[in-house]
């Protein structure tokens, strides 16, 4: 098991079988991602019963949620890329860790948005300065400080040790974000999904809410890879699978 | 596992560990201040600072809402189960704001122990149910209570 594993992983090192390898898997994970999306949308916004006391505007969960929940899986995603990156020098990883940090960022800066337009009918305020807001805007912060240092170095090898140094330190913000709602006084609620019993959410919300986490991450996986693939081309421009590629196309 | 690599493998750790015990520390420092604001039994006993802004945040007492007729103002009681604060606010209250809901004032303690509130924010619970589903809970929890009182 561990030797197919380790295989598996040497394969996948490989940016050229990569390559090919998501070739194939891209349209399943497209269709799967626009199913869920289109679905959970319709199910979510119009026909999962309106909250008694929130009205219509609770909606905005079906967005704010998954993107929230994306923006920090996403964020370990593109910390142990860089992990692996520093420790076994693979180029593929360094180009994951470079392709998550845009999508991160968007994912956090939607979380943030949603979550902005959603307090002010039901808080009353846009932005509060709370442990769960502040750290998420810190998120946000730690996914463009990765982005700008891998423009920041002439060498691309440079430029991966900074920002995959960068991602593990940020990484110790993913609990407190996570916790911060439970540990600190915060204007934000706690968790709706709970891991160890059951949802605060009636099943007829929260089914299209599950729906939509589903695909928000095949979302994510179809975007990585999209993103990955880019990197790719451009980092192995001069190598011959590639020339042969582009002169096929 | 080369030792090159290993190495490698200890610096990672290493950093995440460092970096992780860094914001424990300073993190455990600054819990009350982290906080958004202060109970009211924290006000109450004289916790909190004295003639500077700060927030308080509690339960709003059943029952305890008076409105002025000819203005905006209002006074409602802030609870944490230990201690009540009496909160005076003069503006629009956010929609969510209710009787036996979470709330979130800024403003100032006055020398009576009135907190003079300059926002009042509503703090949601992470329950989420549908109109008829809250209706029937309520009716069946009213009808508990009233069959408690009769027997």
């Amino acid at each position: 098991m561990w030797t197919l594993f380790k295989q598996w992983f040497h394969k996948m090192g490989s940016p050229r079988w990569f390559y090919y390898a998501t070739g194939r898997w891209l349209p399943w994970l497209g269709l799967v991602t626009l199913v869920c999306l289109v679905t959970g949308l319709i199910w979510g916004l119009a026909f999962a019963p309106e909250d008694a006391k929130q009205g219509n505007s609770f909606r905005i969960i079906y967005i704010h949620v998954p993107a929230s929940m994306l923006a920090m899986a996403g964020y370990y995603v593109m910390a142990v890329a860089g992990a692996i990156g520093l420790i076994w020098k693979m180029k593929l990883a360094d180009m994951v860790m470079k392709s998550a940090a845009p999508i991160g960022a968007a994912l956090t800066a939607i979380g943030l948005f949603t979550g902005a337009i959603w307090g002010k009918p039901t808080w009353g305020a846009y932005w509060v300065w709370d442990a769960r807001i502040t750290s998420m805007l810190i998120l946000l912060f730690l996914y463009l400080g990765v982005m700008a240092l891998q423009y920041s170095y002439r060498s691309q090898d440079m430029a991966n040790k900074a920002s995959a140094i960068l991602a593990l330190v940020g990484t110790v913000n993913i609990p407190i974000i996570y916790k911060s709602v439970d540990w600190w006084f915060t204007l934000h609620q706690p968790a709706t999904i709970k891991f160890t019993e059951a949802s605060s959410m009636h099943p007829d919300m929260f089914r299209p809410l599950l729906l939509m986490i589903v695909g928000f991450y095949a979302f994510y996986t179809l975007v990585l890879i999209l993103n990955t693939r880019v990197e790719i081309i451009q980092r192995e421009r001069r190598t011959r699978w590639v020339g042969e590629l582009m002169g096929e196309a | 596992m080369h030792p090159v690599r290993r190495q490698r493998l200890i610096l990672v750790i290493f950093i995440v560990t460092l970096a992780s015990v860094t914001v424990g520390l300073l993190s455990y420092a600054l819990r009350e201040n982290i906080n958004l604001f202060y109970t009211p039994s924290k006000i109450v006993s004289g916790e909190a600072p004295q003639d500077t802004t700060i927030r308080a945040g509690g339960m709003v007492v059943e029952g305890s809402m008076a409105r002025a007729a000819d203005s905006l103002f209002v006074s409602f009681l802030v609870t944490d189960g230990a201690a009540n604060l009496e909160v005076h606010y003069t503006g629009i209250l956010p929609d969510l704001f209710a009787e036996g809901e979470a709330a979130v004032v800024t403003g100032q303690l006055n020398r009576q122990g009135v907190f003079e509130a300059s926002q009042v924010l509503a703090k949601h619970d992470e329950n989420y149910t549908p109109p008829e589903v809250a209706d029937a809970m309520k009716e069946a929890h009213e009808r508990m209570q009233a069959g408690e009182a009769g027997g």
